[in-house]
């Protein structure tokens, strides 16, 4: 990326450019903007930004009904945040068109780099420069005259070492005066880092994907119950774009059994759910044969393509109700909605088959029941010591004919008529399990016949969830091979001094971040050194560059260069290095740095 | 089924929390004292310096003290050290070809660049780091005992989470420790420690007990535990990179003639340097946290039944990655490196404190497992 970062920098102002570009340069130009690295930081921290109002805010797609709450809690702004979608921030215009942006700025990013990078694998190592002991990394060998390996031998030797390490390697005018070799390893570093943003991009479409053709819905089940993968099945039913019916596999899940495991041991946690187990039989499709199943949380069913989570359960109070005419208009279990602690439950119970009027019923359910002093009652325990419901009943006509949806649990008693409840002289109705009551007036009777358990089951489809962990898995090797291979150009150039030796010199280059330069210096050294038997103070000697001193040395070159006024004036940083190693007159093994 | 309680492990642990607390305490002093007393010695070894050099030096009396005291350790250090890995105090940001004055090593600098040890002892920081490692040994048992009381892995709640946390932190630091001399660190990671622990006995208390059944999954175990390690790794980065803002403008104001204020930061590398390290120290994080939103988001669909959705524990996760991604970015971009690349690292950990109290406490969401 250096390269194009340098790029940039060596292009004038934009603001300078503007007044002479025509709409085809004004296209360029803005295309240049978006696909910078400045650009695409930018966008980053935005999206970065633009992302929270989403968690300060209660968001539609997680929890429509608090979010109609809220504007209706703070009629000052809450409409306000709704016209700027604050309450749909991940779906909302903007933060679409900031990721949308990045996104784009990315592939702009990221072909012309692939191109550049395809070339750059196919094409030779760059040619020897002039001064190696410019580079970060720097050093010199010498061979003895009597060692009898000419310059040419030597640089055939470095690039046989240079190669087994896994470069890619180059030699120039082998039998010249000066011969040379450029070496480059570590493309795969490119690689990585073009497959990681590509896979971005893949787990983005993935997720897009899954949105169009998958759907979800919900399903509560009581014990006994069984639920057929229909479109009648669902109590609540979210199709993606591009759903069909017939993406539905007629599979079924029969509840059998229930169980809750609570916590008895801790003292903070006593009463608290620490395990819940639906047995239940599968049946892949009608003719299937059927399977027993264990269903639990964080380990779903998988079903015909889809998912079956735990996601609810709770009591459902069997009841069995007559009407006026003493026939049976309801019999079975009711949903009890979770309201409190311990099990606490609403029940709502609404029976139109009632003759001559309808009936309904509300109030609650109490697995443990106790009553304070005041007479509030409270459920003691999740578990059924003392069950017992707690109801108001009405009469009158239900509005169920109108056609119009209606949340089963809850009840409009807007148009209808009490019967029983706290603040009349019929008072309210108390039932335990076994018990029965008749209502006032003939008009039916109510008799409390057991408890069951329920569970509540979301169903999922994704077809893009395993892309997306499949790209994410990409993304992540590309992110790792892309910080942790390093790309590194290597130079030697050798050649014969006036009395006979063979002088050595090599360079390094790193290309992008690269901590172990100096050991892979350091390293190359010492098997070129073993390669020429020239022992071990020239292996480990002064020479080699990895040295804080050496290091630091150059620091200060740098930094005199660009005019600074640091504390580099200790050494005495010669502004024109090394004119000629093999030629100058070093005696031993020693680097020009070190003299 | 979950295994059974035992409390009376639960009692030993809350014993050993609080003595590993103690120690710390006492290490923090040690830190606290080596980094007074070293500012001192070094003070008096500038003086020195700057009267033999005379008059004629007097001018350039600031910019001097480079190579005198530690100047020489550090050589040695480098002498002695063969494999030669980290940046080394090349005053040059690998990415960026030319290097900035402001970078340049020196300047009223004395600590080695490479964070390596140098030849010259620090006795009171090798007693607090003695004592440090005796405070981790007393916390693991610590983790340990709660574990085995609880019977499963002991990160449950916000208790567990800063328990275990902070013994990372500490535990981390020590492994770093063995490789880079950063003690210069010290008081901030121990001061650290010892205000988790104590917010976790005081604010967070939660006696041993199981977990709830959204809990119960071995993604707990690996989701979480990458997660409290990559947060150690950027709390690390986060006090390097709050160092570097301070030492960057210190070593403006000497290379400007100013006077030098704050003479304990010559006990810390050089600006450079810690960009350096922390950069590296950053990547490993930033893998780390990737993959802590990854398994996040496996976890979510195993328990949920979606692998994303905005919750509000995956909004600040999310944030969290992509201002990491964003300093990655800076640190490739011209003009963002140094001073804004730390500011980066910064706001980054400043959102995994974020995510880490005020999200667990007041927001709610399906992640809503504070314990409180
Ligand atoms: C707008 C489009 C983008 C462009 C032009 C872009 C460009 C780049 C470049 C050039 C690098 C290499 C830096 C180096 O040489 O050290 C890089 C690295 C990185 N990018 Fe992006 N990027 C973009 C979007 C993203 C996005 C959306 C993310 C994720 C949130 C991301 C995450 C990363 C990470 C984590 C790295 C560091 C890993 C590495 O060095 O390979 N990038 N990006």
């Amino acid at each position: 990326m250096s390269e194009r970062v340098n790029e940039k920098k060596k292009s004038p102002k934009p603001e300078a450019v503007l007044p002479t570009l025509g709409p085809l340069g004004m296209l360029r130009w803005a295309w240049t903007q978006l696909t910078s690295m400045r650009t695409a930081l930018f966008l980053l921290l935005l999206l970065a930004v633009a992302a929270v109002p989403g968690s300060l805010f209660p968001q539609r797609p997680a929890n429509p009904a608090i979010v109609t709450q809220y504007i209706k809690d703070h009629p000052d702004y809450g409409s306000i945040l709704d016209s700027v979608q604050l309450y749909d921030v991940y779906s909302s215009a903007w933060f679409s068109a900031i990721y949308i942006l990045l996104f784009v700025s990315l592939i702009g990013c990221v072909i012309p780099r692939a191109i550049a990078h395809y070339k750059a694998m196919r094409s030779q190592p760059p040619r020897t420069p002039a001064r190696l002991s410019r580079l970060p990394e720097y050093g010199t060998l010498v061979i003895p005259a009597d060692a009898g390996i000419p310059a040419s031998a030597a640089i055939t030797d470095a690039a046989e070492l240079l190669k087994k390490r896994g470069y890619r390697v180059d030699v120039r005018d082998r039998d010249g005066a000066r011969p040379s070799l450029g070496a480059e390893r570590g493309f795969l570093r490119e690689v990585g880092n073009l497959v990681f943003h590509t896979a971005l991009i893949g787990v983005l479409v993935s997720v897009a994907a899954g949105g169009l053709f998958g759907y979800s819905g919900q399903r509560i089940l009581v014990e006994g119950d069984t639920f057929v993968n229909t479109l009648v099945g669902y109590d609540q039913f979210t199709p993606g774009t591009n759903f069909q019916s017939s993406q539905l596999q007629p599979y079924s899940v029969q509840l059998d059994k229930f169980d809750i495991t609570f916590d008895r041991e801790s003292k903070g946690k006593f009463g608290q759910p620490i395990d819940f187990t639906a047995a239940v039989t599968t049946k892949e499709n009608p003719d299937a044969p059927a399977k027993k199943e264990v269903l639990k949380v964080n380990d779903p069913l998988s079903l015909g393509g889809t998912s079956v989570y735990l996601t609810g359960n709770g009591y459902a109070p069997v009841v069995t109700i007559r009407d006026g005419a003493g026939n049976v208009a309801m019999q079975g279990p009711v949903v009890a909605k979770l309201q409190g602690e311990n099990y606490y439950s609403s029940v709502v119970i609404k029976v139109p088959d009632a003759k001559p009027e309808q009936l309904a019923f509300a109030g609650f359910f109490l697995p443990t029941a106790f009553v304070t002093d005041k007479g509030v009652s409270f459920s003691g325990d999740p578990e059924l010591i003392n069950p017992q419901l707690t109801l108001n009943s009405y009469f009158g006509d239900l509005g169920l004919d109108a056609g119009s949806p209606q949340n089963v649990f809850e009840l409009d008693v807007k148009k209808l008529t009490p019967l029983n409840a706290r603040n009349l002289d019929t008072k309210g109705i108390v039932l335990a399990p076994g018990s029965s009551y008749t209502l006032p007036n003939g008009k039916g009777s109510i008799s409390f016949d057991g408890v069951k358990r329920y569970i509540g089951v979301d169903i999922h489809h994704n077809p893009g969830q395993l892309y997306a962990l499949i790209f994410a898995l990409l993304a992540v090797a590309g992110l790792v091979t892309s910080l942790y291979v390093n790309r590194r150009r290597v130079w030697v150039r050798t050649g014969t001094h006036e009395d006979g030796r063979t002088m050595v010199e090599y360079g390094l280059l790193a290309r992008g971040e690269d901590h172990r330069l100096a050991g892979e210096a350091a390293a190359i050294r010492k098997l070129l050194s073993d390669d020429w038997l020239l022992g071990d103070e020239a292996a480990t000697g002064s020479q080699p560059a990895p040295s804080a001193t050496a290091d630091n040395d150059r620091a200060d070159k740098a930094s005199t260069a660009t005019g600074s006024t640091g504390a580099g004036g200790t050494h005495a940083a010669p502004e024109q290095p090394a004119e000629d190693f093999i030629q100058s007159t070093a005696g031993s093994s020693e680097s020009k740095k070190d003299q | 089924m979950p295994f059974s309680i035992n409390e009376t492990m639960g009692q030993y642990s809350e014993l050993f929390m609080l003595l590993a607390a103690g120690t710390y305490t006492v290490a923090f002093i040690a830190f606290a004292w080596d980094l007074a007393k070293s500012s001192k010695t070094l003070r008096a070894v500038d003086l020195k310096a700057a009267e033999l050099s005379g008059a004629a030096a007097e001018a350039n009396a600031a910019r001097v003290p480079v190579g005198v005291g530690a100047g020489a350790a550090a050589a040695d250090a480098a002498r002695s050290d063969a494999d030669v890995s980290g940046p080394a105090g090349r005053a040059e940001r690998p990415t960026s070809a030319t290097s900035r004055p402001d970078t340049a090593a020196g300047a009223g600098q004395t600590a080695d660049g490479s964070m390596r040890y140098a030849g010259e002892r620090r006795a009171p920081a090798r007693v607090a780091v003695a004592l440090t490692v005796l405070g981790a040994a007393i916390h693991a048992a610590g983790v340990i005992t709660r574990a085995l009381g609880a019977g499963r892995v002991p990160w449950g709640n916000m208790y567990e989470f800063l328990t275990t946390g902070a013994f990372v932190a500490v535990a981390v630091f020590l492994l770093v420790l063995i490789r880079r001399d950063l003690r210069f660190l010290g008081t901030f990671v121990i001061g650290l420690a010892i205000i988790m622990l104590v917010a976790a006995s005081i604010a967070f208390w939660t006696p041993v007990g199981h977990l709830v059944p959204a809990l119960q999954s071995y993604w707990l175990i690996i989701h979480v535990s990458i997660a409290v390690m990559s947060s150690a790794l950027f709390t690390l980065t986060f006090a390097m990179s709050a160092l570097q803002l301070v030492q960057s403008h210190r070593q403006k104001t000497i290379a400007a003639g100013g006077a030098d204020k704050l003479g304990f930061m010559r006990l810390v590398p050089n600006a450079l340097s810690l960009e350096n390290l922390s950069y590296r120290i950053n990547a490993i994080a930033f893998v780390g946290w990737t993959f802590t939103l990854m398994f996040g988001a496996i976890w979510a669909e195993k328990a949920w039944g979606r692998f994303w959705g905005w919750d509000t524990k995956e909004v600040w996760t999310f944030v969290i990655w992509v201002v990491y991604a964003g300093y990655l970015h800076a640190r490739a971009t011209r003009g963002w490196t140094g001073t804004r690349a730390a500011w980066l690292s910064i706001v980054g950990y400043l959102c995994v404190v974020f995510n880490f109290t005020i999200v667990n406490q007041f927001f709610n969401g399906l992640h809503s497992y504070s314990g409180l």
